[in-house]
């Protein structure tokens, strides 16, 4: 079985994201990026599905700036076999990438689609429920344990409350949450060798696919800045202060 | 550990700053067949890069003569330079010294810098990997250096390895270039088990610490450079400030304090702080946002404490030897020159059967950096006595005399300077205002630093006895006040006071293990990739 995994070149997380002074979004210049920390968990379940002999080959894809060839680089060091990069400069959101994912799996024929159940950019959670439905084919979202059997596989979902056990028939769109697994590092050896796996370089246009944003970013803000606190004299002032100043009681 | 991989190159270089690889590009430069690896603590080149940074092109120059159309970060010249002596609410302004006259150099980022060396050392055929710490000399059993290793990933807290562990592995390397800047872990050991200081006075050091701001473009002169010396810090310390003008409305700001400092109850951080505060500076900043913050040790004994530069199977290059100007307050300049210079006796070495490159010393001092070093070696010790006779001393020997006297003044340790705390000072700081003035933990979270939390602390303490015993009870812990991350902190009431050590704070500054005053601290790496993710410091 191939699996095709995605995975996203976003801020690092360790990065304070600040606002441009224009609002139009954040800024990005001189800034670390790296891989997607969900995408890197489904990358991680697709390389130890390859190491117990479920999967047979690991095409990583990303769609971004030429720069996202370091974060294909990663998924290959941490085991993938190729990867695809979907070069294009454009703001891209997650309807114009699961349209591009749609494309790549018709052609790659995946037996399974992985992806990070969301971006830690923008928080869309979109792009794995789309990709499914333009396929037309099962989905299992916030996954936390996957079983492949002949033919299916069994999603363990988290969802509220508990977890949720789906069974589904392959080929299928799974999106991984943060208890799926721990990713392992990269070790330097890996790194060397993934220098030397291909990497294709494909263009939206050249995949006919329309990568025009459908939303508008009005403003970005930061949050506003949090009140300091106060200390009350006594449990009767502060009955007073929540119910006339904080009004909440 | 046996079972660790290796890996064999002719060259492993220890840190992606200017002085490692500079060196690695002029070994590609100079023989293209030598395989040459970078490694770096940081989780990308730059990561942990911080300088002020006024920049001297020569040794750039040198290295790639077309750097302009390579496209070099160089991009705002200097500027209109001002040198200030500051009194608590006056500035006055001073002919600014030979020294500082930066005509020709350019206000830069020296993070963006070095990536943009990174690259240009890839497509040499240089392997530069980031995220990866050396953390362990290797060495023959006749005692030369054969390598480096790196860090095990992912052992927990209890030193046991966990589910993800990756073990380190060994680079061998017919040479070892360390350039881990300045007080390196593994250039320490070298420097130990070596002897290196042997002939050399001791190595002095200071503290910069370093703020970058977005400030209102009416108020923004790109190339605008601004020195001051005096006021907050008494005449008795040395130290003082920088403030360049960058583009893209960004200033940067920084102070740096000599770690000589006698006073246990001086915090450099908050000398900082409210430096920025001084009716001559804080204009500046009116309407600004801070967006990074950070700090970093700097070698100021430059020629005399210069430590033997080589042993077989490795060299000292940059700031891990100390190659910095501190009269110039400059150093970047210095470590590409001495990369340099080292890589081109490495490269003769590594044509025959020879282990120490014994060339590179020699070199040195027909280059004009030792000359540069030569003609300021007097200008910090000097200013032992105090800002008056330093300053007097500076102005006869660098403008009349120019180095040229007979004499070499001598450098002595930092950590044993303080003195105990019942007869020092106590200094009231004012309190952090959120807008100008900022406390130390809101300045970590902007420097980005991370450090996976469940790992064994990477500061050592020889005895844990000792911060209490001695720190606490003679000095009142020191390391609170000059940890410029928070790291430190003694928490408990008495009897039961015990220091805590915050790890995940730490800057990779190396302070610590420079001013402990029993040099109880020694500062390892931490699991590679951890520490500050700076933007472009």
């Amino acid at each position: 079985m191939k699996i095709l995994v995605a995975v996203k070149r976003v801020v690092d997380y360790n990065v304070k994201v600040r606002v441009k002074s224009d609002k139009s979004g954040v800024e990005t210049a001189n800034i670390k990026f790296s891989m997607n920390p969900f995408d890197e968990i489904a990358v991680e379940e697709a390389v130890r599905l390859k190491e117990a002999g479920t999967a047979t080959e690991i095409v990583a894809v990303s769609v971004g700036p030429q720069a996202a060839t370091e974060t294909l680089r990663t998924a290959l060091a941490m085991g993938a076999d190729r990867g695809i990069l979907v070069q294009t400069e454009a703001e891209i959101q997650p309807l114009a990438v699961a349209k591009i994912l749609k494309c790549l799996a018709e052609k790659e024929q995946p037996g399974l689609v992985l992806l990070g159940k969301q971006a830690i950019d923008d928080d869309s959670n979109q792009t794995g429920q789309m990709l499914a439905a333009l396929l037309g084919r099962p989905q299992g979202t916030f996954a936390s344990k996957l079983a492949v059997a002949d033919g299916s596989v069994a999603v363990t979902r988290e969802v509220d409350g508990g977890l949720e056990t789906v069974a589904l028939e392959l080929p299928a769109v799974v999106t991984a949450d943060l208890r799926l697994n721990e990713p392992r590092y990269a070790s330097l050896p890996n790194i060397m060798k993934a220098k030397k796996k291909p990497i294709e370089t494909v263009t939206p246009e050249a995949l006919g696919v329309d990568v025009a944003p459908r939303l508008i970013t009005l403003s970005v803000e930061e949050p506003a800045k949090r009140q300091a606190g106060i200390k009350v004299a006594d449990v009767a002032t502060l009955v007073e202060k929540l119910k006339s100043e904080a009004k909440v009681i | 550990m046996s079972d660790r991989e290796s890996m064999a190159f002719d060259v492993v270089v220890v840190g992606a700053g200017p002085s490692g690889l500079s060196t690695a590009i002029r070994l590609k430069q100079l023989d293209p067949a030598l395989s040459v690896c970078v490694i770096d603590k940081g989780s990308e080149v730059g990561a942990h890069i911080l300088s002020g940074a006024v920049f001297e092109p020569r040794a750039l120059e040198e290295l790639f003569p077309d750097w302009r159309e390579r496209g070099a970060p160089l991009t705002v010249p200097a500027g209109d330079d001002r040198f200030l002596l500051l009194s608590e609410k006056r500035a006055r302004r001073l002919p600014t010294p030979p020294s500082l006259r930066n005509h020709g150099n350019y206000i830069i980022s020296l993070a963006a810098l070095c990536r943009w060396l990174a690259g240009q050392a890839e497509a040499l055929g240089v392997e530069i990997f980031a995220g990866f710490a050396a953390s362990d000399l290797l060495f023959d059993a006749d005692g030369a250096v054969k390598g480096v290793a790196t860090g095990d990933m992912g052992v927990g807290k209890d030193c046991v390895p966990g589910p993800n562990f990756t073990p380190g592995i060994e680079l061998h390397a017919r040479q070892t270039i360390l350039a881990e800047g300045c007080r390196g872990s593994l250039s320490k050991v070298l420097s130990e088990r070596y002897d290196l200081h042997a002939e050399a006075d001791p190595q002095t050091y200071g503290l910069g610490i370093k703020e970058l701001w977005e400030i209102d473009p009416a108020l923004h002169q790109p190339g605008s450079i601004t020195h001051t010396i005096g006021w907050p810090l008494d005449a008795g310390t040395y130290g003082g400030s920088f403030l360049y003008h960058l583009d893209q409305n960004q200033v940067s700001v920084g102070f740096v304090i000599g770690l000589d400092y006698r006073n246990p109850y001086l915090s450099p951080f908050e000398e900082f702080q409210r430096f920025k505060s001084h009716p001559a500076i804080a204009p500046v900043f009116a309407g600004a946002r801070r967006i990074a913050y950070g700090a970093r040790a700097v070698s100021e004994g430059g020629l005399q404490s210069l430590p033997r530069l080589t042993v077989p199977g490795a060299v000292l290059v940059g700031d891990a030897a100390g190659f910095l100007n501190v009269a110039k307050v400059k150093g970047s300049h210095a470590a590409m020159k001495s990369g340099m210079l080292a890589a081109e006796s490495v490269a003769v070495l590594l044509k025959g059967e020879g282990r120490e490159a014994l060339g590179y010393p020699q070199v040195f001092k027909e280059s004009w950096l030792w000359e540069e070093l030569r003609a300021v070696r007097n200008i910090r010790p000097a200013f032992h006595r105090g800002l008056w006779l330093g300053l007097a001393y500076s102005a006869v020997e660098s403008g009349a005399l120019r180095g040229r006297v007979p004499w070499t003044l001598g450098n002595h340790a930092d950590h044993p300077r303080l003195k105990e705390a019942p007869s020092s000072r106590r200094i009231d700081y004012p309190r952090p205002d959120g807008t100008l003035r900022f406390d130390r933990l809101s300045s970590v979270f902007i420097s980005n630093t991370h450090h996976e939390e469940n790992q064994p602390s990477h500061i050592k303490l020889a005895d844990p006895q000792v911060p209490i015993t001695v720190n606490h009870r003679r000095f009142d812990s020191p390391e609170q006040r000059y940890c410029p991350a928070g790291v430190y902190e003694v928490v408990g009431e008495e009897p039961q006071i015990r220091l805590q050590i915050n790890a995940a704070n730490c800057l990779h500054c190396k302070t610590c293990d420079i001013k402990d005053p029993t040099q109880n601290i020694t500062w390892t790496v931490p699991e590679g990739g951890g520490g500050p993710n700076y933007p472009n410091m």
